[in-house]
C-alpha cells in the first residue's frame, strides 16, 4: 500500500500521483476539498482520510473509493463501474449520469442525488444513502436503484421535495412509515413486498457490513418502492409543422 | 370526414405525357404521396403529404414530376400571414407544440450578406493561390502569450493541446439517432480524408468509427448519453454542450420509437426507452461549476485533450464567453439562431436567439478588450453557408467554423425541414433500415471531401485577392470588410465600416 499526504498539495499534483502510482492499493491522508480524485482511474483502491473535493471518481472505471471523512458535490459523476464508500455524509448530485457501479454514503446526501442515473444490459448502478436526502431525488431517472434508509429519521419521510420529477426509469426504494408526499403523477409509490426487498437485499447487506449496521433490522421496517408510472408517462404532444 | 381547414402546402405536377407508369415515385416515398391505381391505370398523388423533399423529381427517370407551392391561397393579410394562419387550425385540431426541424427559416437579415470583402489594387499586390504558397492550416485551442526557448533554442514555454485542421472548416455535431449510420460514416471519413473534424453530438460514438476517433470530437451534454472513458479517451477532443443555436434554452427527447438496437447500443441506453436530455446540466449553475467540468473531463483525459464549451448565441453571449475563457476550457463553440436541428419546438427555434455574426462580433471584441483572447480559440456555426462565409466570418475574428447544414446538402439534403418525422427519403435524418441505405457512404464521404476541398480553393482564392497568404493573418482582419446597407448601430457592433469609408 502506498501513502499519499495530501497535506498543502492541489488537486493537479495529487491526481497526477495517483495516476502514476505503479501501487494499486493508495492511501491518501489528510485529504482538504482536493478535487477529482480518482477522476476515471481503472483498477485501483483509493482510501481517503479527510475530506476530498468535488468530482470524486467521476467517471470512475472500476475502482474502488473509500473515504473516512464527508464528500463533497459530484460524486461518483458519469461513472462507468466501481465502488464508492462514504463514511459520513455527501454533498449535491451524489451519483449524476452513472451508469454502473455502487455509492454507498453511511450518513446525509445533498440535493439531485441519483440524478439522470441509467441503465443498459449488465451495466445496472445502486446508490444507497443511510440517513436521508434533499429534494429532486432521482430526477431524470432513467434506470438503476436508490435506497434511501432514513436512519435516525424515526420513520419519517427521509427525502425532500421534488422526488422522482423526470422520473422515467428505474427504482427507488424508501425506507419511510409515510409515503413522500407531493410526487408527479408520473411516478407510482406503493409499499415495497418480501420480493422488492429481497431485490434490495444484497445492496443493504453491503451497506450494513460496511457500516456497521444489522441487515435484518434496517430491511424490517416499511419500504415504499417509487416505480415510474407506465400508465401515464411523461409526453409532450406535438404537432408536425 | 372531418373538415380540412389547411390546404396542403404543395402541389405534385405530373406530366402524363411523360410519365411511364413505372411506379419509381411510389417505392421512393417514404410519405407516401405517390401510388398506381391499377384500375384507373394510373399514378396517383397525395399532395397532402407530401414535404417536398424532392427525392421523387430527382428519381423520375422521365423529369415527369415538379413539386410546387401550392396555388391556393387564404385571403391576403400582412398581419395573419397563411403560414400563422394554417399553424393556428394545426393547433386546434391536435392540441400540440409545433415541432419544426432544421434552421431558422424566417425572414431576418442574414449579415453576412450585407459585408464586402476587399481586394488588393496597385499598392498591396494580390496573390495568386495556384502559384503561390497559400496557409489554410490553423490550431485551435489556448495561445500562449508570449513563447520562451532554452538555451539550445527549444522551446522553454509549456503548451496546451490543440487541435490541427488542414482548413478552418469542421462538421457541427449531429447525433447518432438524429442521423444516419451511413451520415455518420460519410461525415467521419470525410473528416479523416481532409485532416479535420466531425463531431459526434450528443449519442454517444459507434464502436465502429472509433476508428476515426483522432479527427472525432466527443460531445458531453445534459444526458450524458455513451459517455464513458473509452469515448472520452478515443475523440481528438471533448465538446460540452451548454446550448444549441436551434433550441436555446430547451433540452433534447429522442423519443423511445427512435431507440432502435444500434442506437441503443451507441446511447447505453435500452431499447424503446426515451432518451431525455435536460434543458441544463443540473450541475452547473456558475462559471465556477463549468470549470468543476471541464476540469473533472481534463484529469479523466490527463490533460491530453482540448475541452469544446459550445453554448448557443444570446443576448449576453459575450459576458459568457468571457466567464467560458475563464473556465480552463480551451476553445468556445458559438452556435448562432440559424443553426440547424433534427427537431425543435417552432417558436423557440423562430424567436430565441440572435445572429452568429454579431454574436461572434460581440465575443472576439470582449475577449480582446479584457486581453484574454489568446485564451481561447472560437469556432462559430449557425449557418455558414459557403467559403464567403467562412472567410468573413474569420476576419470578424473567428479560429473556424462549423458546418452542419451545408454538409448534409452534400449528402443530398434537400432542406425539407421534416427530419423529425424520421422518414428522411435520402437517407439521411432516418433510423429505417430501408431509407439509410439510399445513402451510399462511399459516395456520401467523396461528396463531403469534394465540398470542402472546393471551399479550400475559394477561401485561398478570397485570401490571395486581399494580399493575404494566411488565415492567421486574416483573423479579426476587420480592416478586410464593409458593410453595405447597415445602420450605425450594426456597423458599431460588427467594429466595420460603411462601403465607401
Amino acid at each position: 500500500m502506498t501513502v499519499l499526504n495530501a497535506n498543502e498539495i492541489g488537486y493537479y499534483d495529487l491526481n497526477k500521483k495517483i495516476v502514476e502510482c505503479a501501487d494499486k492499493d493508495i492511501t491518501v491522508t489528510d485529504a482538504m476539498g482536493q478535487r477529482y480524485i480518482g477522476c476515471g482511474v481503472a483498477g485501483k483502491t483509493i482510501t481517503v482520510e479527510g475530506t476530498p473535493g468535488n468530482a470524486l471518481g467521476a467517471y470512475l472505471d472500476g475502482s474502488t473509493i473509500i473515504v473516512h471523512g464527508n464528500g463533497q458535490d459530484a460524486i461518483g459523476d458519469t461513472m462507468n463501474n466501481g465502488e464508492i464508500f462514504i463514511h459520513g455524509n455527501c454533498g449535491d448530485t451524489t451519483g449524476y449520469a452513472m451508469r454502473s457501479g455502487k455509492i454507498f454514503v453511511k450518513g446525509n446526501a445533498g440535493y439531485r442525488v441519483g440524478i439522470h442515473m441509467k441503465e443498459y444490459h449488465e451495466f445496472y448502478p445502486k446508490i444507497i444513502i443511510g440517513g436521508k436526502v434533499g429534494d429532486f431525488l432521482g430526477e431524470y431517472q432513467a434506470g438503476g436503484i436508490i435506497v434511501v434508509l432514513g436512519i435516525g429519521c424515526d420513520g419519517k419521510v427521509p427525502v425532500g421535495s421534488f422526488c422522482g420529477t423526470g422520473m422515467h426509469g428505474g427504482h427507488m426504494y424508501i425506507r419511510s412509515d409515510e409515503a413522500p408526499k407531493g410526487l408527479p403523477v408520473q411516478v407510482s409509490c406503493e409499499v415495497a413486498d418480501d420480493s422488492d426487498k429481497a431485490d434490495i437485499r444484497e445492496y443493504v447487506d453491503e451497506f450494513a457490513k460496511n457500516f456497521g449496521y444489522d441487515t435484518n433490522t434496517l430491511l424490517k421496517g416499511r419500504f415504499y418502492k417509487l416505480s415510474p408510472n407506465t400508465a401515464s408517462p411523461y409526453k409532450q404532444l406535438y404537432t408536425h409543422n | 370526414m372531418a373538415l380540412n381547414y389547411f390546404q396542403p402546402l404543395f402541389d405534385v405536377i405530373r406530366d402524363k405525357d411523360r410519365c411511364i407508369k413505372c411506379q419509381a415515385c411510389a417505392r421512393q416515398c417514404a410519405n407516401e404521396v405517390h401510388r398506381y391505381d391499377g384500375d384507373l391505370d394510373m399514378m396517383i398523388s397525395d399532395s397532402q403529404q407530401c414535404v417536398d423533399c424532392q427525392r421523387c423529381v430527382c428519381i423520375c427517370p422521365t423529369g415527369a414530376l415538379k413539386i410546387v407551392d401550392n396555388p391556393n391561397k387564404f385571403r391576403n393579410n400582412s398581419n395573419w400571414s397563411q403560414q400563422i394562419m394554417t399553424e393556428v387550425y394545426k393547433q386546434a385540431e391536435t392540441g400540440g407544440v409545433l415541432l419544426s426541424a432544421m434552421g431558422n427559416p424566417k425572414e431576418y437579415p442574414v449579415y453576412w450578406d450585407k459585408i464586402l470583402l476587399n481586394a488588393s489594387q496597385v499598392t498591396n499586390p494580390p496573390i495568386d493561390p495556384l502559384r503561390e504558397p497559400m496557409e489554410t492550416k490553423v490550431f485551435l485551442g489556448k495561445k500562449p502569450k508570449n513563447v520562451s526557448f532554452n538555451e539550445d533554442g527549444s522551446v522553454k514555454t509549456e503548451t496546451t493541446p490543440t487541435l490541427e485542421l488542414s482548413t478552418p472548416i469542421m462538421f457541427s455535431a449531429m447525433s447518432y439517432g438524429s442521423i444516419s449510420r451511413n451520415a455518420h460514416e460519410s461525415l467521419a471519413r470525410a473528416a479523416t480524408e481532409l485532416g479535420i473534424f466531425y463531431n459526434t453530438g450528443e449519442g454517444g460514438l459507434h464502436k465502429d468509427f472509433y476508428q476515426y476517433g483522432s479527427n472525432t470530437i466527443v460531445q458531453v451534454a445534459s444526458g450524458r448519453f455513451g459517455v464513458f472513458k473509452d469515448y472520452l479517451e478515443t475523440g481528438a477532443a471533448i465538446e460540452i454542450k451548454m446550448g444549441q443555436g436551434a433550441k436555446p434554452g430547451i433540452g433534447g427527447h429522442l423519443p423511445g420509437a427512435k431507440i432502435l438496437e444500434d442506437v441503443s447500443r451507441t446511447r447505453m441506453i435500452p431499447m424503446g426507452t426515451d432518451a431525455i436530455s435536460p434543458a441544463p446540466h443540473h450541475d452547473i449553475y456558475s462559471i465556477e461549476d463549468l470549470r468543476q467540468l471541464v476540469l473533472s473531463l481534463k484529469e479523466a483525459t490527463e490533460y491530453k485533450k482540448p475541452v469544446i464549451v459550445k453554448i448557443a448565441a444570446v443576448h449576453n453571449v459575450a459576458a459568457i464567453a468571457s466567464g467560458i475563457a475563464r473556465s480552463g476550457a480551451d476553445i468556445i463553440a458559438i452556435d448562432g439562431y440559424r443553426g440547424g436541428t433534427g427537431a425543435a419546438p417552432t417558436r423557440i427555434r423562430d424567436n430565441v436567439g440572435i445572429p452568429i455574426e454579431l454574436a461572434l462580433a460581440s465575443v472576439d471584441q470582449r475577449l480582446r478588450d479584457e486581453g484574454i483572447r489568446n485564451e481561447v480559440s472560437v469556432v462559430v456555426a449557425g449557418s455558414i453557408r459557403s467559403s464567403s462565409d467562412v472567410v468573413k466570418a474569420i476576419a470578424l475574428g473567428a479560429d473556424a467554423c462549423y458546418i452542419g447544414t451545408a454538409a448534409l446538402l452534400a449528402l443530398g439534403c434537400h432542406l425539407c425541414r421534416s427530419c423529425q418525422t424520421g422518414k428522411c427519403n435520402w437517407g439521411i435524418a432516418t433510423q429505417r433500415p430501408d431509407l439509410v441505405k439510399r445513402l451510399n457512404p462511399n459516395i456520401g464521404y467523396q461528396r463531403l471531401v469534394n465540398l470542402v476541398h472546393a471551399w479550400d480553393h475559394e477561401i485561398k482564392e478570397m485570401m490571395g485577392g486581399m494580399g493575404i497568404n494566411s488565415v492567421e493573418a486574416l483573423r479579426g482582419n476587420r480592416l478586410m470588410l464593409r458593410g453595405i446597407g447597415l445602420n450605425e448601430k450594426e456597423l458599431e457592433i460588427l467594429g466595420i465600416q460603411h462601403a465607401g469609408q
